[in-house]
């Protein structure tokens, strides 16, 4: 016991929401990571300046140097300032992490919400496409994905080749893929919700049945989706970077963590070190991701931590 | 049971269908096509003899004929020629099959002999040190990317210490299986740590769901050690959600397989896919994938019927009974 004495009951949701994050040392903690990780992948052509390089700039003559005062981290094979394509990349993943994420959930958070608010045979159809997307072998199915020509889906040689297309593609077919988890969370939800007495009184009232959903159901599904798509923030980074990896995610020049692997691993007898770098700063960020999802697991839904912290 | 059996093969033969038609739309919209690589080999072709090629190949049909005679020719057993290595497909499909299960026969092994042990460990003893570090054991191992602690240990066992061949199969010329087994040390090794965090967390939950049912605390009035009633009254009921879970899982790791195969070039299933997509061998692909459907979809009425017949309240429907 400190001589503190014991803190005054907190008396809105939210406080008490917060104050059993805070007590998730390891989620706390994982926040303080996110937000430097974060700070300094957006402050990359600060850090460029300070530097004075130049993140894209070959310099042939300064080929994998060691670390030094003006490359912290040493230089690539093409003598480009290992640090500083760190954080560009840190940028493109967190990105594609966060995006990706997002559109899965309001992609998941619709179809969950339709079939379980209207049922009958809308649910049914809807149910037995998530489980024909469950049953699909995830990551060959994503090579094939990234793999396609876009010039053949109908976009024009233009857009197919400019540089960003990378980018909005894999943020696409991980969304397209992931977003089954957050439906079946939200059907379930949403069926127990419908028959609550506050919905009720709403149809009662007349209300429609889309203002039903938004209005009344919506905000109740909040906790739960919100935890999945933390935790699925993670697991969208590690696809990226395998993607990437492979050389069918984000394309160079622009980096990523995955893509900077790509390049190390050929060195890997020249230069261990460049794959070292690249690599712990994905898992540092999906580790933290997935603390702060368990942490605001617990502290959304107080019955997890009886259930034993799952 | 029948004819829940039934029922499930029914729904797993239409999701097979429907992904196999998918597949092949989706090879279809893949950069080139069988006639742009022979065209590659042969310059001066004119553009009239390429459509004559597109005709005598049936690309110029529409999607729908073009995949129903695919279909037509796969059910009798003719899945087509593999551009890559030049022989049937099925040909190919056998010794690549027989590398992956090796390989993840042995992970799978290995990740649940420390995996489960360890959340049991964690378990008996919720939120003190040792379960504070298995959970963050755990974390880090569902964190970590797969392809990466790959590299890592090539860097520390091949480069660095030079104990270890850092791909491949095999030393050409030699046949024994210990040299074999030698190859498949790092790739098992960065499959298993890919696995056996998941494997923790889930034998770690659900033995702390176990523990507080009410027969654990009869067992515990009777007066038996911890020992008994973890290991003698929990642990049966607490492995059936696990064993769900492991068949669930085994499709995903069927094709997670692949990072760690590419990365060490090893030959099986996973690189084969890799390989075939990459180097525009359709016929190929097509199959890989159509297997990694199927293996997902085994694994899933595997889980349910040993959820079923685990646990004798669960009847076949799904429902407590």
């Amino acid at each position: 016991m400190t001589g503190a004495g014991p803190l005054p009951a907190p008396s809105t949701p939210l406080a008490l929401v917060t104050r059993r994050f805070l007590r998730h040392r390891l989620a706390l903690v994982s926040t303080g990571v996110l937000a430097v990780l974060a700070a300094a992948s957006l402050l990359a052509p600060t850090v460029e300046g300070w530097l004075g390089v130049d993140a894209n700039a070959a310099d042939l003559f300064n080929r994998l140097q060691p670390p030094g005062p003006n490359h912290p981290l040493g230089t690539d094979e093409a003598g480009r300032d290992v640090l500083v394509r760190l954080l560009y990349g840190g940028r493109v993943s967190m990105f594609v992490g966060i995006a990706a994420a997002l559109t899965a959930a309001v992609l998941g958070t619709a179809v969950g919400l339709a079939s379980g608010y209207f049922g009958g045979r809308l649910d049914a159809v809807f149910m037995r496409v998530t489980d024909g997307v469950i049953a699909l072998p995830l990551l060959p199915l994503l090579i094939v994905l990234a793999a396609l020509d876009l010039q053949k889906l109908g976009f024009s040689a233009e857009t197919a080749q400019s540089e960003g297309v990378s980018l909005y593609r894999i943020v696409v077919i991980v969304a397209l893929v992931g977003w089954t988890t957050v439906a079946r969370l939200v059907r379930a939800t949403t069926l127990s919700l419908r028959e609550r007495p506050f919905v009720l009184a709403a149809r009662a009232q007349g209300a429609s049945a889309l203002r039903i959903m938004t209005v009344h159901i919506l905000p109740n599904l909040a906790s739960p989706v919100i935890v999945a798509t933390t935790l699925s923030v993670g697991n969208v980074i590690l696809l990226e970077s395998v993607l990437s990896f492979l050389g069918l995610g984000i394309q160079p020049p622009l980096p990523s963590w995955g893509n900077l692997l790509t390049n190390a691993q050929e060195l890997i007898w020249d230069a261990p070190a460049l794959a070292v770098y690249p690599g712990l700063a994905i898992f540092v960020t999906v580790i933290a991701f997935n603390f702060v999802g368990d942490g605001l697991q617990d502290a959304l839904d107080p019955r997890s931590q009886e259930r034993g912290r799952r | 049971m029948l004819r829940f059996l039934g029922e499930r093969l029914i729904q797993s033969a239409v999701v097979l269908a429907v992904m196999s038609f998918v597949v092949f739309a989706l090879i279809g919209l893949m950069p080139g096509d069988p006639v742009d690589m022979m065209i590659s080999a042969d310059p001066d072709l004119t553009s009239a003899d390429i459509a004559k090629l597109r005709e005598i190949h049936g690309l110029d049909r529409p999607l729908a004929e073009r995949y129903g005679n695919w279909l037509l020719a796969a059910l009798q057993g003719d899945f087509g020629f593999s551009r890559l290595f030049a022989k049937p497909v099925f040909d190919i499909l056998g010794p690549a099959l027989g590398n992956t299960l090796a390989l993840l026969g042995i992970s799978l092994t290995l990740a649940l002999c420390v995996g489960l042990p360890l959340g049991i460990w964690a378990a008996v003893k919720p939120y003190s040190a040792r379960d504070y570090a298995v959970n963050l054991f755990a974390f880090a191992g569902i964190s970590v990317p797969s392809f990466w602690l790959g590299l890592l240990l090539i860097i520390l066992f091949a480069v660095i210490l030079g104990w270890l061949p850092a791909g491949g199969l095999g030393t050409p010329g030699r046949d024994a299986w210990t040299d074999k087994l030698i190859y498949l040390v790092l790739p098992a090794t960065s499959l298993t740590l890919a696995s056996v965090g998941g494997h923790t967390r889930y034998m770690r939950a659900s033995m702390l769901e176990t523990l507080r049912q009410d027969y654990i605390r009869t067992a515990r009035a009777k007066g038996l050690t911890e020992r008994r009633v973890v290991l003698g009254h929990a642990l049966r009921n607490a492995l059936i959600p696990v064993t769900t879970i492991i068949a669930l899982d085994f499709g995903t790791l069927f094709s997670g397989a692949l990072i760690t195969e590419t990365i060490f070039a090893y030959p099986g299933m996973g690189k084969l896919t890799f390989d075939a997509v990459m180097g525009n061998d359709f016929n190929l692909a097509l199959v890989c994938l159509l297997l990694a459907t199927l293996v997902t979809l085994a694994g899933n009425i595997l889980a349910d019927l040993a959820y079923a017949w685990l646990d004798p309240r669960i009847g076949f429907e799904g429902k407590i009974q």
